[in-house]
């Protein structure tokens, strides 16, 4: 098969045909365009929505549930094995929140190889004292460096700094919400009482906002240190291991391991924030969706052109057979034809849709939830392209086998005999 | 010297089966030998035409067998014969059907890039020397819808010869042509034939054209009716009537 002989007469055939071939190309241009675009934009936002939730929450999170005993007296008894027993009598024992030898327990977590970091945290329910209203909310201790490096912390904290809460002793950093209705700022005091009714004074060298209204209301943060001298506990007291994995996808096996190992609780992150992947998936389904059905329409351009053009060139493809084009040479001619316009509908597509991204990522939009957000969030990765450009080259040759079939199997005998 | 039969056939029947089956053509053996020039000629419906097409690899669906330079042409493929017609066969029809796409000399090159036995130059190089030979080569860089009638088929011509076919096949060439250049065309049959030893079967109902030939089947009703051979008596007159 002579390849440039074939590539030549296609060429030639969309050159005489120009405006129907360069209007078929601007339709796969169009589909892949807003494929690029709306993919891009949509996966940028499940990004967003996703770190909003994923990169704030541990892989995995280890902590003291408090249960009933699962060893109730009647079970112990061997008249009713055999029995359904309902009477459990031993309510949960007050073991407080305190995860036992967690000191041991970190040791062992660092020296996994799966684990990114560990960071302990103590978080205690408290009430914010303003005027005389106290307002529910609820401290978590953090060891800052760990915290930071895990969930950079820093990017929520809008006002001061997050590293004054370790080297400043009986700091907090307390959320937009709290700071508002307690009408306070950086630099002022505020008392706080504990549960068990101690009462503290702390200095607030920082302002937090995560976005959702109901955490900024309540979330404050501390050293672990200073949690713990509100609590009145000592040094080793520790309510939640949070664990970060070199990947999430472990999670699941991981929390399993360690509920075993240390009998803890343990849960995963997609344990708990299976809501939020549900939304992510969908969203990724409706915009791939939207562009395969645009380059389907697309498709259907190519096909149109491709049987216009051989009903036009009817005399031409007799004349090819008769000096010596064998049919599957006639059928590449329309297959290459296709694919050419396909091709360069689809670079062009790639390049529009690439502007097209780029002016969304510039597009204001900023939103009180969203203190970190400036412009909409796009992605570009490189494997949207790549898919776009193959969705382009796919369905064109779809589009034209169909009619590159139809010529292949043209008589010649019939078209030069019916002159 | 014995010449040898460059196209042969072979009890060579053809039906069609639209709307009832009915015989076009029935028991047609004969050979074309090199150098000949042989008309083919008879009323129009005689299936002299499908026998062209059937010579031509064109129509394979017929009875009996079919030799070209020898070699049987039965079973073969699509591409097979694509590449027999390309090789061996060149083609002259009543319509030009030269491509509006491409250039004349373009349109002449076209079967010579595809047999790919020359390189592009020298293929460009023999497209030109056959538009030279049949006073072409000022036309060479216009497109073919810029030509007169008579010009369209001097390139048809050119294209059926790039490739330097053993056989040359006409449909009616003279068929849209007036006289002047009916025997233009023929001056330039009978010049190939005569130089390159080339063959000629051309299928006609010009019956100037086919006495001025070496030899005429006449065929009726789907068969060989009559053969002449013209040749010995070119200089006497003639009273065959067809």
């Amino acid at each position: 098969m002579n390849i440039s002989l074939i590539l030549n007469i296609a060429l030639n055939l969309i050159r005489a045909r120009m405006k129907q071939s360069a209007i078929a190309a601007i339709g796969v241009t169009f589909g892949i365009a807003m494929f690029i675009a709306l993919v891009s934009f949509m996966n940028g936002l499940n990004n967003l929505l996703d770190g909003l939730m994923l990169n704030r929450t541990p892989h995995v999170r280890m902590y003291n549930e408090i249960k009933p005993s699962a060893q109730q007296p009647i079970t112990l008894s061997d008249n009713y094995t055999k029995s359904n027993n309902f009477i459990s009598s031993i309510k949960p024992k007050d073991r407080g929140k305190e995860i036992y030898n967690s000191k041991s327990i970190i040791a062992v977590l660092k020296k996994d190889p799966r684990i990114v970091d560990v960071a302990p945290k103590v978080t205690a329910p408290v009430f914010f004292n303003s005027g005389t209203i106290e307002i529910t909310g609820v401290v978590n201790g953090i060891d800052v460096p760990a915290e930071e490096h895990l969930f950079s912390v820093s990017s929520y904290i809008i006002d001061g700094n997050v590293f004054d809460l370790a080297s400043v002793p009986n700091t907090i950093i307390i959320g937009k919400g709290l700071s508002e209705k307690m009408l306070v700022k950086i630099g002022d005091v505020i008392q706080i009482t504990t549960l068990r009714g101690g009462l503290v004074s702390l200095k607030i060298v920082g302002i937090s906002q995560i976005g959702i209204a109901e955490v900024d209301n309540t979330m404050s943060y501390t050293s672990l240190e200073t949690a713990q001298m509100i609590l009145g506990e000592s040094a080793g007291y520790i309510t939640d291991i949070q664990v970060k994995l070199t990947n999430v996808a472990l999670a699941p096996a991981a929390a399993k391991e360690y509920r075993s190992r240390f009998s803890i609780d343990a849960i995963d992150a997609q344990t708990a924030n299976s809501q939020f992947e549900t939304g992510s998936k969908v969203r990724s389904i409706i915009s791939y969706a939207v562009g395969i059905t645009l380059l389907i329409v697309a498709g259907f351009g190519i096909y149109n052109i491709l049987n216009m053009m051989i009903y036009e060139k009817m005399d031409s493809i007799a004349i090819l057979k008769a000096t010596g084009f064998s049919g599957s040479d006639v059928k590449w001619i329309f297959i290459s034809l296709s694919l050419i316009i396909g091709i360069t509908g689809g670079l062009f597509g790639l390049l529009v849709g690439f502007i097209l991204t780029k002016i969304i990522g510039v597009i204001p939009f900023e939103t009180a939830s969203l203190p970190t957000i400036k412009t909409y969030p796009v992605d570009y990765k490189l494997a949207y392209y790549l898919i776009g450009i193959s969705f382009a080259v796919f369905t064109t040759t779809i589009a034209g086998l169909l009619p590159a079939r139809k010529a292949s199997r043209i008589d010649p005998v019939e078209i030069i005999r019916g002159k | 010297m014995t010449l040898r039969n460059v196209l042969e056939t072979k009890k060579i029947n053809k039906y069609f089966f639209d709307p009832v089956k009915f015989q076009v053509l029935s028991d047609i053996t004969f050979s074309v030998k090199q150098g000949e020039f042989v008309s083919v000629v008879g009323k129009s419906g005689c299936g002299k035409s499908t026998l062209l097409y059937i010579l031509s690899t064109m129509d394979t669906d017929f009875e009996g067998e079919l030799f070209i330079n020898g070699e049987p042409l039965t079973n073969n493929s699509d591409k097979d014969l694509a590449r027999i017609r390309n090789e061996y066969i060149g083609f002259v029809f009543q319509f030009h059907y030269l491509l509006n796409e491409y250039n004349v000399l373009k349109n002449v090159m076209i079967p010579g890039i595809k047999l790919a036995k020359y390189s592009y130059e020298e293929i460009e190089h023999r497209a030109m020397e056959h538009l030279r030979t049949l006073d072409m080569h000022s036309q060479a860089l216009k497109s073919p819808n810029q030509l007169s009638g008579g010009q369209k088929q001097r390139v048809a011509i050119a294209r059926a010869l790039i490739n330097d076919p053993l056989i040359v096949m006409g449909d009616e060439p003279t068929g849209n042509l007036d006289k002047k250049n009916s025997d233009m065309v023929f001056d330039i049959f009978n010049a190939i034939v005569q130089e390159k030893k080339q063959t000629m079967l051309i299928v006609t109902h010009d019956a100037d054209f086919a006495q001025r030939t070496h030899r005429i089947i006449e065929m009726a009703d789907g068969k060989i009716i009559s053969e002449t051979n013209t040749l010995h008596r070119r200089s006497a007159p003639t009273d065959i009537t067809t």
